[in-house]
């Protein structure tokens, strides 16, 4: 491609960075020294550079975590090494939260203010942040950037960090020639200071999530969470990993899809399609190659289930994933993580390195590993091949499906990290006897996230089909205001409403939604018009702003929720119910995804099930 | 696609943009010859940087190579062409270790290049200006035919060799007969008497059995003063041809020189007469003819302004004060004749026809046919439908002139997105782009001569000499240097280059002229 590069050039640091993920320059044609006789007669190009374009965000990446933003030197190599033309590589840039396209201190420590968090303590951190280190950064800095110096800090307010039963929780990012991200939990006013400036040291909470039901021989899904070192592929051998492949190589691949399709098991996303038909689709396309992508971008806020089954039984994911290739004919997978779980992508790496040394990956079927960059809709499928072919993170239209028209355009599986972890156990005790857990038309067990007003907050594994009201008494939630079941694209539910039962059609007679697995608890000392604003704002936030209905949609939601709040509503507050239902129905039926399609849907169960906005005159 | 001696990218830029789909969304290898690397070298899957003129020693190494590794059409070569056995001979010379010299191209390009053209289902070689402004341009494109005819490239859908034109209608002033030896239809003045006898029936006249000549042999009779009088139609041969001093020399020495234009050209200014015209794209009806041969509609959208005149109403009056009492007919009716003249090239085009098929291709000889896609479709009957296919024997020739001690520099003219050929139509526009003319010269020239961009520098050939901008533009290596024509009133390129022209087509070499350049100081504020 005919590109205009920007004047500035590279620094020797970001070239580099760049340079130690996508490869050296081959020629002075892309981004090399000029000289060579050879260079002067002839280049290459075309096909095999425009093939590289998914490495677009892992090279952006890299100029991130080398010196914490992404200058227009170090964008104008990129995009010389890639082909790309600069406004469409800033165009990327720009998209992703956690890449940024200003000056900004090396040290960055995003503080989670969502929900959860927000509702134990992060307003505590972030006035203490405040004092200390100074506001929070959100646009450019003042003055010369490059001359900032290592020790330079600054915070940001960040949504949730799918921390949520550590919190308040924390993201740290530190830029530099051995840069470092982690996780923290339970995060102290004075310890975020400290950690912020730097005086104190820190350590990935992650490593040390609390898992409320450990020992309880029922696990399925959690079997070896906290019991098998996720570090060693032995001792997952040892506790009968890779048993379930040995199995499906040995029955084929339409077994497989057979015991699948016997177990009913639905994928654990939000769709709930039949796994085994989605497999069977793909494995039955003509076009080759079949892709399958693990989508591990977990952040719909109060969901913290996959980052667990990831840091803590991360080769269980490598062997699901290769069932599902080897089921649906795929040669390649991609594992999206999301940017924010350090450690579990550290761990995810470790494992794909280690089954690569022992002949289990590699030679007919591997994994890509990718990170997100900082973006909720990424999770959205479409939105998520988007991202890996190196784009804006913006859902395409369907149909055509994925099982068509996926990753690369080619016949892609994508299955969340939760749905596959089924795959093995399925594998193990046969489809039938998986189906015999649960209900009739939801089988099997479900991860649930409990945060908030708990006593014992955490993951749960329980069979579909357990009261709402038994697995509160399970997490020690007793007082409470109301419940987010499902996340932000969830519903309140009453306290009156325990007697829920939790299965997909349990939670559809109720017209709420299971989601995520999300469950959290409110109790009376918050105020539940800040979480709606607050996840009103989160939607306008992350809204891609591709669609109209959705970009134009969550900020007039936003707008009317902040009137309803501070008394100044237009035309009384029945007008600005009215607006806002009109508005939400509009997104609802005329968004692209489902970030439009279920942006109301918290606003409208907290006016309509809460009663929220009544006036009690 | 071999796109060779083309920038498409800038030079065709809509046709640039059907070939992008082509390679974006449908798997089009690209692959450009081209001494610099341009906009489209930057698309190509491979860029072969060839030596100014060296194209026919890299098309005969291709085919060496191709004979080589087995990869000859045989089948085709046996039945369809002839002459082969003296091609292979021909281009036994040219192995790639002879080539890579020749060309600067390593030698593993070229092979690579070769098998890649050879073993492709569909192969298709287009050129322009790089390949027919040199001395030998004929050779040149004989050359690419001899490529085309030893794979099997031709007469099939997606194959063949392609010229592309400049502008929307250069084919058609070629198939109206707009050539020396030519009549409408390609039909031969010297060659085809009963041709010519069916225009004279017609016309109520005797065509000369003779050839006219082109432009270069015009100007040579012009200097010679065998040539007194001159009628130009459109073109403005003062800013557009080679060594233009010369050709100054020539119009200003005529006895009579009359221009229909639509702008006061620099030659229409040297005119003894100007006919101003209307606008043949928007203010006159007739049809056009681009380069896949597709004849089309062209409608009058707006009236002329005032005092400017119809083409068809300026031939004819002219020839009723010459005495010879013409109609003025409609475009239509000129259309008609030509259909009835050469009925087997587009007998069957009648406008009602052409504005049903949005235009047809020919050859298109009866109102039943669909028109013609691609041509030479006979060379693939058993036996060959007709003459079978000449191989052409081409030997490499240097330029005319190679860089020497005085002139170290090599320059090669072409042109640029954003203007059209001497500007005339395209310098009276506004565009950010627009930023006069350069010398383009490489990043290390530049810095060996202390010439740093927006620098004036002073570019000298044999025959004449010019102070411009220089542009500093990594596409150009050492000793190649390159300017345009698009501002010929700043800076007339032209006095730079030579009119040596190719004996077989008349077309110069504007390709390469050796030059010298030197720094005149940064920077000065009067243009020299």
């Amino acid at each position: 491609m005919d590109i205009r590069l920007p004047d500035a050039a590279p620094t020797i640091e970001e070239r580099a960075a760049v340079d130690a993920v996508i490869g050296s320059p081959v020629s002075a044609w892309d981004g090399g020294a000029r000289g060579s006789a050879r260079d002067a007669h002839t280049a290459t190009g075309g096909a095999s550079v425009r093939g590289r374009r998914h490495e677009l965000v892992p090279a952006l990446q890299a100029l991130q975590a080398r010196v914490g933003w992404i200058s227009e030197g170090g964008l104008g190599y990129v995009c010389e090494r890639l082909n790309v033309p600069p406004a469409d590589a800033w165009g990327v840039a720009t998209f992703y939260a956690l890449l940024a396209t200003t000056p900004r201190p090396r040290r960055v420590l995003h503080v989670c203010t969502d929900i959860a968090c927000a509702a134990r303590g992060a307003h505590d951190i972030e006035r203490a942040l405040e004092q200390s280190v100074g506001s929070a950064l959100s646009g450019a800095l003042e003055g010369d950037a490059i001359l900032m110096r290592e020790s330079d800090c600054a915070w940001m307010h960040s949504p949730c960090l799918g921390m949520c039963d550590m919190a308040p929780a924390a993201f740290l990012a530190v830029a530099g020639e051995s840069p470092s991200e982690m996780l923290l939990g339970a995060l102290t006013s004075e310890d975020a200071v400290r950690i912020c400036r730097p005086e104190r040291s820190a350590q990935d909470d992650s490593a040390t999530p609390p898992i409320p039901q450990l020992g309880d021989p029922s696990l399925v899904l959690l079997e070896r969470v906290g019991v098998v070192d996720p570090t060693s592929l032995d001792a997952y051998r040892v506790a009968g990993g890779f048993t379930a492949l040995a199995k499906a190589r040995s029955m084929g691949a339409e077994w497989v899809i057979s015991e699948l399709v016997a177990s009913k098991l639905m994928g654990r996303g939000g769709a709930a399609f039949p796994t085994g038909r989605k497999w069977e689709a793909v494995r039955t396309q003509v076009a080759t190659p079949h892709y399958l992508v693990c989508n591990a971008d977990e952040s719909e806020p109060g969901t913290f289930k996959d980052r667990l089954l990831m840091t803590h039984d991360p080769f269980a994911i490598v062997e699901s994933m290769t069932i599902a290739a080897f089921a649906a004919g795929c040669s390649v997978a991609y594992l999206y993580v999301r940017a924010e779980y350090a450690l579990a992508y550290a761990r995810i790496e470790h494992a794909v390195r280690e089954c690569r040394k022992a002949g289990l990956l590699g030679d007919d079927f591997d994994i890509q590993l990718r990170r997100g960059a900082g973006a909720y809709i990424c999770g959205e499928e479409t939105a998520l091949f988007e991202s890996i072919e190196g784009k804006r993170g913006e859902p395409r239209s369907k149909p055509p499906f994925p099982v068509e028209v996926g990753l690369f355009g080619k016949p892609t599986v994508v299955n969340n990290v939760e749905t596959l972890a089924n795959v093995i156990p399925i594998l193990l005790n046969g489809g039938a006897a998986f189906a015999r857990t649960g209900t009739e038309q939801s089988t099997g067990t479900r991860l649930f996230c409990l945060s908030g007003a708990v006593d014992r907050p955490g993951v749960y594994e329980v069979p579909f089909g357990t009261s709402l009201r038994s697995l509160l008494d399970l997490a020690g939630v007793r007082d409470f205001s109301a419940l987010l079941l499902g996340g932000a694209a969830g519903t309140f539910i009453r306290p009156d409403e325990v007697d829920l039962v939790l299965s997909l059609e349990g939670a559809r007679a109720v017209n709420a939604t299971l989601g995520s697995g999300v469950i959290m608890a409110f109790d009376r000392s918050v105020d539940l018009h800040d979480i709606v604003r607050r996840i009103a704002g989160f939607f306008r936030d992350e809204s891609c702003g591709q669609c109209v209905p959705c970009r134009v949609g969550t900020v007039r939601q936003e707008e009317a929720l902040h009137r309803l709040a501070h008394g100044k509503s237009i035309g009384g507050v029945a007008n600005e119910l009215a607006l806002l239902e009109e508005v939400g129905v509009a997104m609802r039926d005329a968004s692209i995804c489902g970030l439009g399609q279920t942006a109301y849907a918290v606003v409208e169960s907290a006016i309509k099930r809460l009663r929220l906005y009544e006036v009690t005159s | 696609m071999f796109l060779w001696g083309s920038n498409a990218r800038e030079a065709h830029p809509i046709w640039f943009h059907h070939l992008l789909k082509g390679i974006r969304h449908h798997g089009t290898r690209l692959y450009v010859m081209d001494p610099r690397r341009t906009a489209s070298a930057q698309w190509a899957d491979v860029w072969l940087g060839l030596r100014v003129g060296s194209d026919i020693a890299l098309s005969n190494a291709m085919a060496r190579e191709i004979i080589h590794a087995g990869l000859a059409h045989n089948a085709f070569i046996a039945n369809s062409t002839s002459g082969f056995d003296a091609y292979r001979i021909s281009v036994e010379p040219y192995t790639l270790a002879f080539t890579e010299p020749l060309t600067g191209i390593p030698a593993d390009v070229i092979r690579d290049a070769a098998h890649a053209f050879a073993t492709a289902d569909r192969a298709m070689i287009c050129w322009t200006l790089g390949i027919t402004e040199h001395h030998n341009a004929v050779d040149n494109v004989l050359a690419l035919i001899n490529l085309c005819l030893l794979t099997g490239h031709v007469g099939r859908w997606g194959s063949g060799c392609n010229p592309l034109r400049g502008q929307n209608n250069v084919q058609g002033g070629g198939d109206m007969g707009a050539i020396p030896n030519k009549l409408a239809g390609f039909q031969d003045i010297e060659l085809d008497p009963a041709a010519r006898a069916r225009f004279d029936a017609a016309w109520h006249t005797t065509i000369p059995p003779t050839s006219g000549k082109n432009l270069t042999q015009m100007l040579q009779a012009m200097t010679a003063g065998e040539m007194t009088s001159l009628f130009v139609i459109g073109e403005n041969p003062a800013q557009s041809d080679a060594d233009v001093n010369h050709v100054e020399a020539a119009l200003r020495g005529l006895d009579h020189l009359v221009v229909q234009e639509i702008f006061l050209t620099k030659t229409a200014e040297l005119a003894h007469v100007v006919l101003p015209s209307t606008a043949s794209w928007c203010e006159s009806e007739g049809t056009v003819t681009n380069s896949e041969r597709r004849v089309q509609r062209v409608r009058k959208a707006m009236d002329a302004p005032n005092g400017a005149r119809d083409e068809l109403w300026i031939l004819s009056e002219i020839a009723r004060r010459m005495g010879h009492d013409w109609p003025t007919p409609s475009a239509e009716d000129v259309w008609n004749e030509v259909r009835t003249l050469a009925p087997d090239f587009v007998g069957g085009m009648s406008y009602a026809r052409l504005q049903e098929h949005d235009g047809l291709q020919w050859p298109c000889p009866d109102e039943a046919h669909p028109g013609t896609p691609f041509l030479h479709e006979r060379l693939w009957q058993t036996p060959v439908g007709g003459m079978p296919a000449p191989f052409s024997l081409v030997a490499y020739e240097p330029p005319s002139e190679e860089r020497t001690p005085e002139f170290p520099f090599l320059l090669t003219t072409g042109r640029r997105l954003e203007s059209y050929n001497t500007g005339v139509q395209s310098g009276g526009y506004d565009s950010p782009l627009h930023v006069g003319e350069t010398l383009d010269i490489s990043p290390e020239d530049a810095t060996r001569l202390g010439i740093a961009g927006g620098d004036e520098v002073r570019v000298t050939s044999r025959r004449g000499s010019l102070v411009v901008t220089a542009r500093i533009d990594p596409a150009l290596r050492e000793n190649l240097v390159f300017m345009t024509m698009h501002f010929p009133d700043e800076v007339n390129t032209n006095v730079l280059t030579l009119d040596v022209s190719d004996p077989k087509s008349g077309t110069a070499e504007f390709k390469a002229c050796a030059v010298r350049v030197a720094h005149v100081g940064t920077p000065v504020p009067e243009r020299a």
